[in-house]
């Protein structure tokens, strides 16, 4: 294996982690407010069928961007009105949305399954892409991928430095006291729920515009799962979050390595290897109890009234 | 709209030196709340002077709560008028209370655990504010000094006492300089030195003119620091007073009509027959934030009660988890009941050996929130109302009924669930479930928390019957009165140590008050001394 092939690999695995920091992202900011929203996927999948379609029928990439984007939110908007205004289960309604996201986009997308549209050409960074080793790997790929680096430093520099996050953890923590106080505690989650639904479509989009610049039925093979369990795992930490995305993307690539290195295991095993793979890390890095409890927003998952005070 | 005329005021403040053209700071008119089915408030009015220290006195489910939630904006009031020095105004959220200038401490605290305590005040402030305020910190720290309040802005909530976080609590009503603050049973939680300090941050406030509002079922404290009281009884005022010219007595009078008849003291006995050792127990916390339990040792003798006073978080939990058998990781001869080893037996075995627990959380595990108060019943009673597996529900019915009826629970029924009742009527049923079982020992945690005079009158009389027919009882309480009322011998917990047991009649409040700061670490020369600093 000589050097070129390693970057090329390293290359590969971001490319193929960038979805899933995407969804990632925006997952942690919606469970950092409290809500656990399990429709990651339905949303990913309905974000990729219109932003593709939308650059197949106007021919303009930006444009299926912004209409992933745009879906995303709608179906993010459909969850956090059930779960925050009609106080619906958040379980119940995040499996619902998944299965309706799942079904509808396949039913949308049936007439351009195999078709192909434009992707992003590579933009490679001057100077910086000269950096022996790390520039092949970091900077010459597409817009969306240096989107994500900026969107992860966004969102851990929101997250933890700003009052914006300040507000974001007081709700997830405890929605009364953080009423209490005056914090619009509805409020702070709808942004949240939508500001997931916007990276898991910028996800979706991701998937059918650059990643394999077409549409498929079910083409997130269960990236919106992963990226909860990766949520969970890397006890909403925005770098444990990248980390474990590229390992992810690592372990995909590998397992297509493997394969052509002409391992003799079946590549439905090996296929397994980049869910595995992070699961089982993420749960290594995991292993404090103690911090995982300091970080855990305390009402994941518990919905907030602000007509019934304890 | 904004001149009140003199007549609506009912409360006259006759003891205060205040100029007659300026407004009160806050009057109520007619405060009407209601619930599906309760009348919370009834046509409330009274009105607050400038520097007051007001009490707002009434038992469980008189509408104290509701009042105040309503003037601080966390329930919208159906009725009424609320007037703000001289203007009406309208509280929507609890934003524009603090906007106003109306702060207010909770009972149970609303700080976030997970965050620093300059982030805890940061996040009380509006944008405005915080730009008014150069350095947060240093602010934190000259407030702190000045009311001598001590408290450290860079530490973790989670890492603090119950009296550092109401500090802090106040801290964050003071660096918004409220005009009036509200305390929702403030020292209930608190050490007698701790509450001392309160009530002189509290005089120091009122007499720099701010308006408070003191909620407290200690009647006694509102004498010593109030100057004029409301007291509500089922959603109306039904008086007013100046405590300075009342006593206790008067006062707990006033608050359930002619009914009370608050009982001065009652007879301590001295049991014989020791029938639970607590030998050498040490266990580390199994939780983290938890207290490591240290070499303690006790008895618990049959007819008597022993009282273990301290403040919240040193410990008792733990220790009542290891007597209770939820936390059975202590070994077999460190807890003996009847000579009988039990210190890794399971809850359900000591509860068959005669144990009876009341845990200081009522709701999720003194009784289960979804079930009926029959099934709660049943969870505890399964050996009189299970025969051959099949559950006897009809035994169990009627004897939950009478059991309502004689604790003078108030719900709807025995198939009321268990969440739907109030804090003190839920614990008056549990108490009742418990000692209905006639158990041998009685481990007990806070018994009358929360509960009014009536209630907790009538939960003593049951522990003192219990104790009469000769059980062991074991009492673990914040509320040193209560402990010195009930308790036939008295020690403390600090940090995980246990005091010496002294018979209530040779000590007293401060030496006990001393106890529960630490002073007996160092006086019993265990290796830890810096747990007494």
């Amino acid at each position: 294996m000589d050097i070129d092939f390693i970057t090329q690999i390293l290359f590969a695995a971001i490319k193929t982690g960038t979805p899933l920091l995407f969804i990632a992202l925006g997952e942690v900011i919606c469970e950092k407010s409290g809500v656990l929203n399990l429709g990651q996927e339905g949303m990913m999948l309905m974000g990729a069928v219109v932003g593709f379609l939308a650059a197949y029928t106007t021919g303009s990439a930006g444009l299926g961007i912004f209409g992933a984007i745009f879906m995303g939110m709608i179906m993010s908007l459909i969850f956090a009105f059930l779960v925050l205004h009609l106080g619906a289960n958040q379980v119940a309604t995040g499996l619902a949305l998944t299965i309706f996201g799942t079904g509808l986009s396949a039913f949308v997308g049936a007439d351009v399954v195999g078709q192909t549209v434009q992707g992003f050409q590579p933009i490679i960074i001057p100077l910086l892409s000269d950096i022996p080793l790390l520039g092949k790997i970091l900077f010459t790929h597409d817009l969306l991928v240096y989107v994500s680096f900026a969107m992860a430093g966004s969102v851990a520099y929101v997250a933890n430095r700003t009052r914006t996050g300040l507000v974001l953890k007081a709700v997830g923590e405890n929605p009364h006291a953080a009423n209490a106080i005056g914090i619009k505690v509805l409020r702070v989650r709808y942004c949240a729920i939508m500001f997931g639904g916007a990276m898991a479509g910028l996800s979706g989009a991701y998937m059918s515009l650059v990643y394999t610049p077409m549409w498929i039925e079910n083409m997130s093979s269960g990236r919106g799962w992963i990226a909860l369990a990766l949520v969970v795992f890397a006890s909403w930490r925005i770098g444990n979050i990248m980390l474990g995305a590229y390992l992810f993307g690592l372990a995909s690539i590998m397992h297509l390595v493997l394969q052509g290195m002409g391992w003799s295991i079946s590549p439905n095993l090996l296929a397994m290897l980049p869910y595995v793979a992070t699961v089982l890390v993420m749960v290594i890095i995991s292993a404090d109890k103690f911090k995982e409890k300091l970080l855990a927003p305390r009402s994941l998952g518990k919905p907030f009234d602000p007509r019934q005070m304890a | 709209m904004s001149q009140v005329s003199r007549d609506v005021i009912v409360i006259e403040t006759p003891n205060l030196t205040r100029k007659e053209s300026a407004p009160p700071r806050l009057t109520l008119k007619n405060i009407t709340k209601e619930y599906p089915g309760c009348l919370a408030n009834d046509n409330i009015s009274m009105s607050l002077e400038n520097g007051e220290i007001h009490a707002l006195l009434g038992e469980n489910g008189a509408g104290k709560s509701t009042l105040v939630k309503a003037i601080y904006g966390v329930v919208a009031p159906n009725a009424g008028e609320l007037i703000w020095e001289g203007s009406s105004v309208k509280i929507s959220n609890p934003a524009n209370a603090r906007d106003l200038g109306i702060g207010m401490v909770f009972q149970h605290f609303s700080l976030f655990e997970t965050l620093s305590v300059s982030q805890n005040i940061e996040l009380c402030l509006s944008k405005e504010q915080l730009a008014s305020i150069p350095d947060l910190s240093q602010r934190i720290s000259q407030l702190s000094e000045q009311y001598g309040l001590n408290v450290d802005p860079d530490k973790y909530v989670h890492s603090l006492s119950i009296g550092e976080r109401q500090r802090v609590e106040i801290m964050r009503c003071l660096v918004q300089s409220v005009k009036l603050l509200i305390l929702d049973e403030p020292t209930s939680v608190l050490t007698p030195q701790e509450v001392a300090g309160l009530f002189v941050v509290l005089k120091q406030l009122s007499k720099e003119g701010c308006s408070i509002l003191f909620i407290s079922h200690k009647l006694h404290e509102v004498t010593e620091i109030c100057q004029s009281a409301t007291i509500l009884r089922a959603g109306k005022v039904v008086d007013t007073c100046n405590p300075k010219e009342e006593t206790p007595a008067s006062l707990a009078k006033m608050m359930v009509g002619d009914l009370a008849e608050q009982d001065a003291g009652y007879t301590k006995k001295t049991g014989d027959k020791v029938c639970l050792e607590v030998i050498n127990l040490s266990l580390s916390s199994a939780q983290p934030f938890g207290t490591q339990l240290k070499n303690i040792q006790f008895d618990l003798v049959a007819g008597e009660i022993l009282g273990i006073a301290g403040v919240a978080g040193n410990g008792q939990e733990e220790l009542m988890s290891a007597i209770s058998g939820e936390d059975s990781r202590a070994a077999p001869d460190m807890i003996k009941l009847n000579q009988v080893p039990i210190g890794d037996l399971g809850a359900g075995k000591r509860r068959q050996l005669g144990m009876a627990y009341v845990p200081e959380e009522r709701l999720g595990r003194g009784a289960v929130p979804d079930m009926s108060l029959s099934e709660n019943t049943l969870l505890t009673h399964s050996k009189g109302f299970i025969h051959k597996g099949i559950v006897d529900w009809k035994g169990l019915k009627s004897y939950t009924s009478q059991l309502i009826d004689s604790f003078k629970v108030k719900c709807h029924g025995e198939f009321s669930e268990a969440q739907s009742l109030s804090g003190g009527n839920l614990q008056k049923f549990i108490m009742g479930r418990e000692i209905g079982q006639s158990p041998k020992v009685l481990i007990c945690a806070h018994p009358t928390w929360g509960v009014d005079v009536g209630a907790a009158l009538a939960i003593h009389q049951a522990l003192l019957k219990l104790r009469d027919e000769g059980a062991a009882i074991l009492l673990v309480s914040e509320d040193i009165d209560e402990l010195f009322l009930l308790a036939d011998r008295m020690a403390a917990v600090c940090d995980g140590f246990l005091s010496p047991v002294i018979r209530c009649e040779d000590t007293n409040i401060d030496q006990i008050g001393q106890w529960m700061a630490g002073t007996f670490i160092s006086e019993t020369d265990t290796p830890s001394k810096e747990a007494s600093a």
